[in-house]
């Protein structure tokens, strides 16, 4: 599947694309399917997000998980400071990451 | 220190008053992100993997007490409690808020703080010696120079826009404590028949490329230092490369010109430049020479060191370096315990180390561009009690210049620009070797880390150096060995295929052992890898 | 238009010829100089200039900034113009460095130009405008 991230402009908090708005959490990333650039260029245009990109993650139980580590770990928080992602007390965080 | 006027003052509080008007505009919409990007960078504001992060500029490494509480008061109010030391000598936060950013310069500037051209196409934070104004071997205090050139920098409306960012390193003694060769340019400030002068040397830096600077000019006056760069970075705005950014620093144009040429070309243009009267009068040089003035230090304080303790007296001997004043000392304070991040320290912690500093250090400290903090001017007799306050704030790891004293970027877990982790790979390698009496065995070896080629770790120049790689997909590292970023300046040379992980951790560890084998009497790792040359070692590691 | 300029005689009527056409021209006022172009090819004929106009094609393409600078240090006086993708916040510096007009792809806004420019009463450093720097009034 294709999703679509950014930060938020004001916060610089890294966000995903809903389908109908934007979200820190991943597991909320809707399939965009061919359209990622063009909603990323509408939304960065009326700067409901910042520097927008579409990127390739897998469908999973858990919702989707980012193709790319890098990707995942925007997503949750740095893998040396679990106190400080988005499940700090979530013990499976490490392994979903990497 | 210096201390700012009230001109100082006017220029830094403009600047906030100016950035907040261009966050306003951004957040408007009156600026795209293409147009604000040059902007917010040369505050030092990056839009980075986790959020904005803000580098804050700490000129020549030095501050004091009431810096440094506001850098603790900054990560508590506007961050996660925690700053991170740079290999430049800044400090960045990770989790800043553009709309914050205008009320944490605002916050910076009472203090004569300032986050001004820590990033971005223009001239960076000059870096200096950690040891200024405490070091026999100096010829003079360097960081006089550092802030003349810092000011000279600051807001120069040619050399905003340079092909690619810059930057420069000064220095006044032999040893080289600041990595002076291997940047843009590093400035050797020396002593020729009475008069003092710097040594330039133009070209050097990591990256893609590494190169050691070659030396451009032997000695210029201190009276004409200005005028001379001036030259130089006017050479570098009209012809480096602007059509590649992995070839637009100035080490590239110096390379395809010769240093030859590039020299010819910047003594035409300074014997011009020198006409035009910018260089500030001796006066100037005086003035804030002033502010660096060696302290009152206390002429009877005692030398001897009390050394029953043993932990103690292991941290004396690796961490405290000797002072050019009699009776006193200067301390290390490791930013690198086992089983943390180089480089990170809490609030808590800074404000401890502010509290040192003011009590104990004629309320001055230093950051190292090994990421460490370093107390300049501690009497000797003080040393047992900065120790027992250190060990209780988890800052007393006597591991200074050993393998686990590493530099590591902040990789992956932090950076946008990043191929791959390099915190974990630090912990995992000072894990490895977390005896501290196998480290003393081990000695002096200066391991550095790089998430990516762009060498923020500063890997070339590690005896023993780590590149991050993206392999396929999944994170890889290179090994290299012998690199040096002292006066004896040398590039890292990597050994073969890469490693995963735990491979470069076993890699490392076969690459210690068969040292320990090899070496003779004295020999550092970097000695006897310079005189038994890689094939050992790629034995040992490869098999 | 959004033209801006910063001088008191009247705005030159000809149009401004490339840096070659200039060179083989014997009776132009009037060249544009590109980034790549050395401004010092200009410096034995500035007294029959009336205006230079150096462009930007791209804001982060400083070269410029020296080109202006270079000119003004060999005497030029007559209008010094940058022309192209020129962006608000980058006028302050342009002036340092001798620009006396600008010819922006975008119309500026006035206000923020005018903020932009009051904005530093302070400089460190000497430049092509004779703004005193701060090391001189400090030691007068």
């Amino acid at each position: 599947m294709k999703i679509l991230t950014g930060n938020d402009l004001k916060t610089g908090a890294v966000t995903w694309w809903t389908g109908e708005g934007w979200s820190i959490h991943v597991e909320d990333a809707a399939d965009v399917g061919e359209h990622g650039e063009s909603i990323a260029a509408a939304e960065e245009g009326a700067r409901r997000v910042n520097a927008p990109y579409v990127i390739a993650a897998q469908a999973t139980a858990e919702g989707p998980r980012p193709a790319h580590i890098k990707d995942r770990i925007r997503a949750l928080g740095p893998t040396v400071r679990l106190d400080l992602t988005l499940k700090p007390a979530d013990p499976a965080v490490g392994e979903w990451v990497i | 220190m210096y201390k700012y006027d009230h001109y100082d003052q006017a220029i830094v509080d403009a600047r906030v008053e100016e950035f907040r008007d261009q966050v306003r505009r951004r957040i408007a919409g009156d600026m795209t992100e293409d147009q604000f990007k040059p902007l917010r960078l040369m505050n030092g504001l990056y839009l980075q993997l986790h959020a904005y992060m803000l580098r804050v500029a700490i000129p020549y490494g030095t501050l004091d007490s009431r810096q440094m509480r506001m850098l603790a008061h900054i990560a508590r109010k506007y961050d996660r409690d925690y700053g991170h030391f740079t290999t430049r000598q800044n400090i960045q936060y990770n989790w800043i808020k553009l709309e914050d950013a205008p009320d944490i310069l605002a916050d910076l500037a009472t203090v004569e703080m300032h986050a001004i051209q820590t990033s971005g196409n223009c001239i960076r934070n000059i870096s200096s010696d950690q040891y200024a104004g405490a070091a026999a071997d100096e010829v003079t205090d360097p960081r006089p120079w550092a802030e003349l050139l810092r000011q000279w920098s600051t807001f120069h409306p040619e050399f905003s826009y340079l092909p690619r960012k810059f930057k420069i390193a000064v220095i006044a003694s032999p040893t080289d404590r600041a990595a002076m060769r291997l940047h843009d340019i590093g400035i050797e400030m020396v002593e020729r028949d009475g008069q003092l002068g710097g040594r330039i040397f133009v070209g050097g830096g990591m990256g893609r490329t590494p190169m050691i600077a070659p030396e451009i000019k032997d000695f210029v006056t201190s009276a004409d230092l200005l005028s001379y760069l001036e030259a130089c970075l006017r050479v570098y705005n009209r012809h480096g490369r602007r059509d590649n950014i992995y070839k637009a620093r100035i080490k590239i144009l110096i390379h395809e010109l010769g240093a030859d040429e590039y020299r010819r070309q910047v003594e035409a243009e300074f014997a011009h430049v020198k006409t035009l009267g910018l260089d500030p009068p001796a006066a100037e040089y005086d003035r804030i020479a002033a502010f660096f003035a060696a302290p009152a230090f206390d002429a009877d304080a005692p030398d001897a060191i009390d050394r029953s303790d043993p932990d103690f007296a292991l941290w004396v001997d690796q961490n405290v370096a000797a002072h050019k004043q009699p009776g006193h000392a200067i301390v290390t304070i490791s930013l690198k315990p086992a089983g943390g991040i180089p480089g990170d320290a809490s609030s808590a912690q800074i404000d401890l180390m502010a509290d040192l500093a003011e009590r104990y250090s004629f309320d001055e400290l230093r950051v190292t561009h090994a990421q460490n903090i370093v107390l300049p001017h501690v009497r000797k007799a003080d040393l047992h009690a900065i120790w027992m306050a250190l060990a209780d704030a988890g800052l007393a790891e006597a591991n200074l210049d050993l393998i686990s004293d590493i530099i590591a970027c902040p990789g992956l877990d932090y950076c946008s620009l990043a191929n791959a982790r390099s915190i974990p790979v630090a912990q995992k390698i000072a894990a490895r070797f977390a005896s501290p009496e196998r480290q003393r065995d081990i000695g002096e070896l200066k391991l550095k880390i790089s998430g990516c080629i762009n060498a923020c770790g500063h890997h070339h120049a590690g005896h023993i150096g780590i590149l991050g790689v993206d392999r396929k997909g999944t994170e890889n590292y290179q090994l290299l060995l012998g690199g040096s970023g002292a006066e004896d300046a040398s590039l890292g040379k990597i050994t073969g295929p890469g490693f995963d992980e735990d491979g470069v951790v076993d890699a490392i560890e076969r690459t210690v052992e068969k040292y320990r084998t090899l070496r003779t009497d004295g020999e550092r790792f970097l000695d006897t890898y310079r005189r038994v040359g890689m094939d050992p070692f790629k034995e040992a590691i490869y098999g | 238009m959004g033209e801006l300029r910063f001088r008191d005689d009247a705005t030159h009527d000809e149009p401004a010829v490339t840096l070659d056409s200039f060179l083989d021209q014997s009776n132009a006022t009037a060249v544009r100089i590109e980034p790549g172009d050395d401004a010092r090819a200009l410096l034995p004929h500035l007294d029959r200039l009336a205006l230079i106009d150096v462009s930007f094609p791209k804001y982060r393409d400083g070269r410029g900034y020296s080109s202006a600078r270079i000119l003004r240090e060999a005497g030029f006086k007559g209008e010094l113009r940058a022309s192209g993708d020129v962006l608000v916040d980058q006028i302050a510096f342009m002036r340092r460095c001798g620009f006396d007009s600008f010819a922006p792809d975008t119309p500026l806004d006035q206000a923020v130009v005018a903020a932009s420019l009051a904005r530093y009463e302070h400089v460190y450093q000497g430049a092509a405008d004779g703004t005193v720097p701060v090391w001189k009034r400090r030691h007068g």
